[in-house]
């Protein structure tokens, strides 16, 4: 029974991880309908600003955190300028491969800037650990579940109660219309990018501890939290972040109950059981056409 | 400029629309068969390369272009077709036969893989088809009785009617070509049936097609069983001249490559797969000759600008050292995706076109002919 108590805890933990990497993808996704797969490499590289300014800088954490935030929020407005905004309107299959060029871009260069290496922060979570009877939780996950409630709840919030939440919907479901009733399109998407990066920074600084950073380290998470986007339903913020923990739960239960080799696919194959059953995802909704 | 005079539905889903094109495809046709006697051993190897992406390139046209269902998982049917040729060679199964099997069991799992995918559009569809390769790749790795897991499997040297046919003779590299041509004068005829319409009815739109009458279910399992089969034939070519397949090639990073030859090439014609394949496979050669050639020429250039061969020397040593950064590669490879999509959305073929059409209407071309009208985005979540 311990031992099932202890997977799921640290099955949720992970589970944060990935939600709050998907976080990223959803905003993105709910502002504009473009997938940006070239999230995961936004945190990586916004851990590594992170890395330039404690580890190599030698900033306060804190300050440290803070420039690399701001410093990766007008990354994203650039990134949105110079990619996304000249295809703005095309099918999405384009904005996908200019996302995908844009990650193979900037992982490489990451590498050739930062080397190969794994890169470690000093937090002031990286020591110690929480124990609750004899559960044992470390401080660093318990700071990414932290960050990810608190994030989550704050962008619903910001999405669903604030006058420029609204807008990104508006803009979402339909552009033209959205500019005619007076929104500025073209400024919403810049912002929902600068806000996405910022995102992905808060996760590429708190994984550090227990990811470290590397050129790649974006891919291989992006790839875990995009099922978990997809699993909360696309445009779905509480749900990317529940699409999280369900993945991260499954993976760890299935790496502790499941034979070897079980671990890595039983999140695609449970994947592939949602969508059959419910192919908009668990908080997607479903909308009919009119011709 | 010549004008096509159309007097009946034969006249438009013609092959050949008019002379011009027995004469230009005839022309290629000859080069292509002479060209084992004289490029390189290393580029035919290449050519051989082109001609296995280009196939997989049109079966993913038929299932992305025509019938508009994203899929980043092909290269797990490439990967089923080449390991069930190698499973199947070593019960000394002759080539046709197993060449035709591969080409079945992919066709019966991509039709199986159809099936789930018939609810799914969009964005959910890239997902479930990224989580059936890497289900496919886990299994690959796993199943050690059949695939050797992740040691991975020795492929003998193909055999055809008794006679050898080793990876780097001018024979496979004309059985890679026959394939290819025959697929794609198979699919130019898929799509010109009432199969094909039924695609691409399917791709402008669904609901519209659905009230045509057609039977959206069955043709999307249909094209997603045709384009993984032929995606299977091309995994066997693939198996043979690589003689060596392990799990680790049949990545997502291969899926990737297989949308990217589509979408450089452009996705609205064959011969978009046909140019991709070749910019995809061709790009890595002309990267190393750049990276080796390049410092020199550099050199050379600023040598003829009047620097002093100190400095033309130590500009030469610079670039190299450019030249050689890890991961470059990587770098270019973006940009130029990037540029492509931005620039080029209709790809290769599209400024092919567009450079036909120039000379075509010589005084009077203009750029609006291939402008993109509609420049908003309207929710594709109420489709």
């Amino acid at each position: 029974m311990l031992d099932f108590v202890q997977q799921l805890v640290s099955g949720v933990a992970l589970g944060c991880v990935y939600g709050l990497i998907a976080l990223g993808f959803v905003l993105v996704y709910k502002a504009t309908e473009v997938v940006n797969f070239a999230q995961g490499d936004l945190m990586m590289l916004g851990g590594f600003f992170a890395f330039t300014f404690i580890g190599m800088m030698g900033l306060n954490y804190w300050v440290g955190f803070a420039g690399a935030v701001a410093a990766m929020a007008l990354f994203g407005m650039l990134a949105e300028r110079v990619v996304v905004r000249p295809i703005l309107g095309y099918p999405q299959f384009s904005i996908i491969m200019a996302t995908i060029g844009l990650g193979y871009f900037l992982r490489s260069i990451a590498g050739m800037i930062w080397g190969t290496d794994d890169l470690k922060i000093e937090t002031p979570f990286s020591q110690g650990v929480l124990r609750i009877g004899s559960l044992v939780l470390a401080y660093d996950k318990l700071s990414v579940i932290a960050a990810t409630m608190i994030l989550c709840t704050l962008l619903w919030l910001f999405f669903n109660k604030t006058t420029l939440g609204t807008a990104m919907r508006a803009s979402s479901e339909n552009m033209l219309a959205a500019y005619y009733m007076g929104i500025p399109v073209k400024r919403v998407v810049s912002i929902v990018w600068a806000i996405s990066a910022a995102v992905a920074t808060c996760a590429g600084v708190l994984l550090a501890p227990i990811t470290f950073i590397h050129s790649n380290v974006g891919l291989v998470l992006g790839l875990k939290a995009f099922p978990a986007a997809v699993l909360g339903g696309f445009g779905s913020i509480p749900g990317a972040v529940v699409g999280g923990v369900l993945i991260g739960v499954i993976e760890s239960m299935a790496g502790f109950y499941l034979p070897e080799g079980w671990k890595d696919v039983a999140p695609y194959v449970v994947l592939l059981a949602v969508l059959l059953l419910k192919p908009e995802g668990l908080f997607g909704h479903h909308v009919r056409k009119k011709v | 400029m010549r004008f096509l005079f159309k007097t009946d539905y034969e006249d438009d889903i013609k092959l050949f629309p008019h002379s011009g094109y027995w004469v230009s495809y005839g022309v290629l046709l000859a080069l292509l068969l002479i060209a084992p006697y004289v490029l390189s051993s290393y580029l035919m190897s290449q050519l051989v390369f082109v001609c296995i992406y280009a196939i997989v390139g049109v079966a993913l046209l038929i299932l992305t272009g025509f019938t508009g269902q994203a899929s980043l998982g092909h290269a797990a049917f490439l990967a089923i077709g080449a390991y069930t040729a190698a499973y199947l060679q070593t019960y000394n199964v002759p080539f046709p036969v197993y060449f035709l099997a591969a080409g079945l069991l992919t066709g019966i799992i991509g039709a199986m893989v159809g099936f789930p995918a018939l609810r799914l559009t969009g964005i959910y569809l890239v997902i479930a088809t990224i989580s059936f390769a890497l289900i496919v790749e886990e299994i690959l790795a796993r199943w050690e009785s059949v695939t050797h897991g992740n040691e991975g499997m020795r492929v003998k040297t193909l055999s055809l009617l008794g006679v050898a046919v080793p990876r780097d003779s001018p024979t496979f590299y004309y059985l890679c070509l026959a394939v290819l041509v025959l697929t794609i004068v198979g699919t130019l005829n898929l799509l010109r049936s009432p199969t094909g319409r039924a695609f691409v009815a399917i791709r402008d739109s669904e609901t519209a097609a659905r009230s045509m009458g057609v039977n959206v279910a069955l043709y999307k399992v249909k094209s997603f069983a045709i384009s993984a089969a032929i995606t299977g034939f091309a995994g066997v070519l693939f198996a043979h001249k690589l003689s060596f397949i392990s799990p680790e090639m049949f990545t997502l990073q291969l899926s990737i490559e297989f949308i990217i030859v589509i979408l450089i090439g452009g996705a609205f014609s064959l011969h978009g797969a046909v140019l991709g394949a070749i910019f995809i496979v061709m790009i890595d050669p002309f990267l190393t000759y750049l990276k080796d050639d390049m410092p020199g020429m550099i050199a050379g250039i600023a040598a003829a600008f009047g620097a002093g061969p100190a400095t033309a020397g130590d500009i030469q040593s610079k670039v190299a050292a450019f030249a050689s950064l890890n991961g470059l590669k990587g770098a270019i490879y973006g940009i130029i995706i990037v540029l492509f999509v931005l620039f080029e959305p209709l790809g290769l073929y599209g400024r092919w076109l567009k450079i036909k059409l120039f000379f075509q209407l010589f005084p009077l071309y203009k750029r609006a002919t291939f402008k993109r009208q509609k420049i908003y985005v309207k929710s594709e979540r109420n489709r």
